[in-house]
């Protein structure tokens, strides 16, 4: 069986985390939710360092846990990152690397080479560890956990401990894991910024249980049960940079079903990209807008319409080709509006943050 | 200083030296169990092993006395093994010492694998480390300097003893008596001058010692 099946029924002092999950074999999944959600407790049950008494555990055909079977963690084939990096104080950068890599069975020597090319740390080896920036830790921490060669990647957290500055540093990085890792990668966060860059698939937890579980794109704009990351209700779309009008310093992202003008930040034509579209950022009408200030117009189909948390408000998806836009309009302008689902409309997007 | 001052200080060293190098093997595993396990029987024995600290060495002296002796069994243990009796030998001393000094070596042990924490040793785990090699490859590094201050420890304060000595050695040459009982020796035979180079003797090692110890303790502190 491909993909990650886990089950846990985990019982603590102040929370029980209840959970049955069929993750996909390939991509980033993050883990969403706010602290105490159980998260990280989840990803301890996976790595074996947590033990749910009633538990299942299937990684891509492999049983590392059920009733009478219990894989011990150094046994399983993952790559964990702590929210702290974590390396060991007592060997220099090179060792913490070969720490894992010379234990893992059947390692490719150039598996670590790669990892260190990977996360640009080649020029580190040497160094002891005391003597590493924030950043700099936790991406011999990563590329540590791609020596050993694992099938499975967790990841706790693994920027929740640096400044905007370090994050920003090591977030390409991440970038290149995503775009070159052939293995499942489970990403716990907190942050709506890194699950909307990262993740391919996502997973909500409240409480210890299971809120939402599907591909982030369609996730976020569920309208039965809108997944907010962060503040506000918005899509995701993947996109490659098509146009650039150099005049205007603007950028076109195009995506399946439509493009969308954006400032030019310097990104190559051809490039893969990911916008974030916010629903407060998103108007529709029902004939062509004329004279607007609004670049990005886009010709769409209403597809659902739904209430919003405030009693005056309305979400609206609105598919785009083959993508999906979500659009919040006060009650009273859906009304005048006089739309219903499969109608033509035409939305009017006010700004698009590149994610990527 | 005489023949057999130099001899009983030949011997202490010996004495201080074996009890030093058992407790390494023996107090270890105590206090990485007291360090890590959370079971009930934690506190029993970690009461058991601080005992040394707070009984006179005259009662663990006569226990041991009477649990070596011919009646005893342990005793009845070593004389069915071939071994005689322990009492007023070098090797009772040896075990009367290890007993005596255990949680010199035990509890600067228990607090240093306690200062690591679980995370180091989750980390080795995900690396693919078995229980035991992350014993011997993390915990054991990052506690060496809490291995260096037991050793330390238990090596002055086996120097030290008197009290334990006398009662399971008694006072022979070369066999039992150790500086400390060749002092009190002096001391009996109102021989002031002998008894005092010894005893400075030992005051400037112990206060070497802890010198040792304490000069380089900030250090210690910073490294794990």
């Amino acid at each position: 069986m491909a993909g990650i099946e886990a089950r846990f029924l985990l019982h603590r002092e102040r929370f029980t985390l209840d959970v049955d999950l069929h993750l996909p074999a390939r991509g980033v999944t993050a883990v969403f939710g706010d602290s105490g959600s159980g998260k990280s407790t989840l990803l301890r049950c996976i790595a074996g360092l947590e033990r749910a008494p009633q538990g299942r555990l299937g990684v891509n055909g492999e049983v590392w846990q059920d009733g009478a079977r219990w894989v011990p963690t150094h046994r399983r084939p993952l790559g964990y990152v702590f929210q702290e990096a974590s390396l060991f104080p007592h060997l220099s950068v090179l060792g913490n690397l070969r720490y894992g890599a010379r234990r893992g069975p059947g390692v490719a020597p150039a598996r670590l080479d790669q990892a260190i090319e990977l996360l640009g740390i080649g020029h580190l080896l040497d160094r002891r560890v005391d003597g590493l920036s924030g950043g700099e830790r936790q991406r011999v921490a990563v590329a540590r956990a791609l020596g050993v060669e694992p099938r499975l990647l967790l990841m706790d957290e693994p920027l929740a401990s640096l400044d905007l500055k370090r994050k920003q540093e090591i977030l390409p990085y991440l970038d290149r894991l995503h775009d070159d890792l052939e293995i499942p990668v489970l990403y716990v966060s907190h942050s709506p910024d890194e699950v909307a860059r990262l993740a391919d698939h996502l997973v909500v937890l409240e409480d210890g249980r299971v809120r939402a579980s599907g591909p982030l794109a369609e996730s976020l704009v569920r309208l039965d049960l809108p997944v907010r990351l962060g503040e506000d209700v918005g899509a995701v779309l993947d996109g490659t940079v098509a146009v650039i009008d150099e005049a205007w310093h603007l950028a076109r992202v195009d995506f399946p079903g439509g493009g969308l003008w954006t400032p030019d930040r310097g990104l190559a034509i051809g490039r893969r990209v990911r916008v974030r579209v916010m629903a407060r950022d998103v108007s529709v009408s029902r004939v062509r807008p004329g004279q607007t200030s609004i670049q990005n117009v886009l010709r769409g189909r209403v597809d659902a319409i739904a209430d919003d948390q405030h009693p005056g408000l309305e979400l609206m998806r609105v598919q785009i080709g083959d993508s999906m836009l979500v659009a919040r309009l006060t009650r009273r302008a859906a009304a005048a509006l006089e739309v219903v689902p499969g109608q033509p409309v035409w939305v009017q997007v006010k700004s698009v943050a590149l994610v990527e | 200083m005489t023949r057999s001052d130099l001899q009983a200080i030949w011997l202490t060293a010996r004495l201080a030296g074996a009890v030093t190098l058992i407790l390494l093997l023996v107090g270890t595993p105590i206090a990485w169990w007291l360090a890590r396990a959370r079971s009930w029987w934690k506190g029993p024995l970690g009461a058991v092993v601080a005992l040394p600290l707070v009984l006179p060495p005259s009662v663990l002296g006569f226990y041991l006395l009477l649990a070596m002796g011919p009646g005893g069994p342990v005793g009845r243990l070593t004389q069915a093994l071939g071994l005689g009796l322990l009492p007023f030998t070098f090797g009772g001393l040896v075990v009367a010492s290890v007993l005596y000094s255990l949680p010199f070596m035990v509890q600067p042990l228990q607090t240093s694998f306690e200062a690591i924490g679980d995370r180091p040793l989750e980390v080795a785990a995900t690396l693919r480390a078995s229980p035991l090699d992350a014993f011997f490859t993390v915990a054991v590094p990052l506690a060496l300097p809490g291995f260096l201050t037991a050793s330390l420890l238990t090596f002055a304060h086996t120097v030290g003893e008197f009290g334990v000595v006398l009662m399971i050695g008694g006072n022979l040459p070369g066999v039992t008596r150790v500086a400390s009982v060749q002092i009190y020796d002096h001391v009996e035979a109102l021989e002031f001058a002998q008894a005092h180079r010894l005893a400075a003797a030992m005051l400037a090692f112990s206060f070497v010692a802890l010198l040792a110890l304490y000069a380089w303790r900030p250090g210690a502190r910073k490294a794990p």
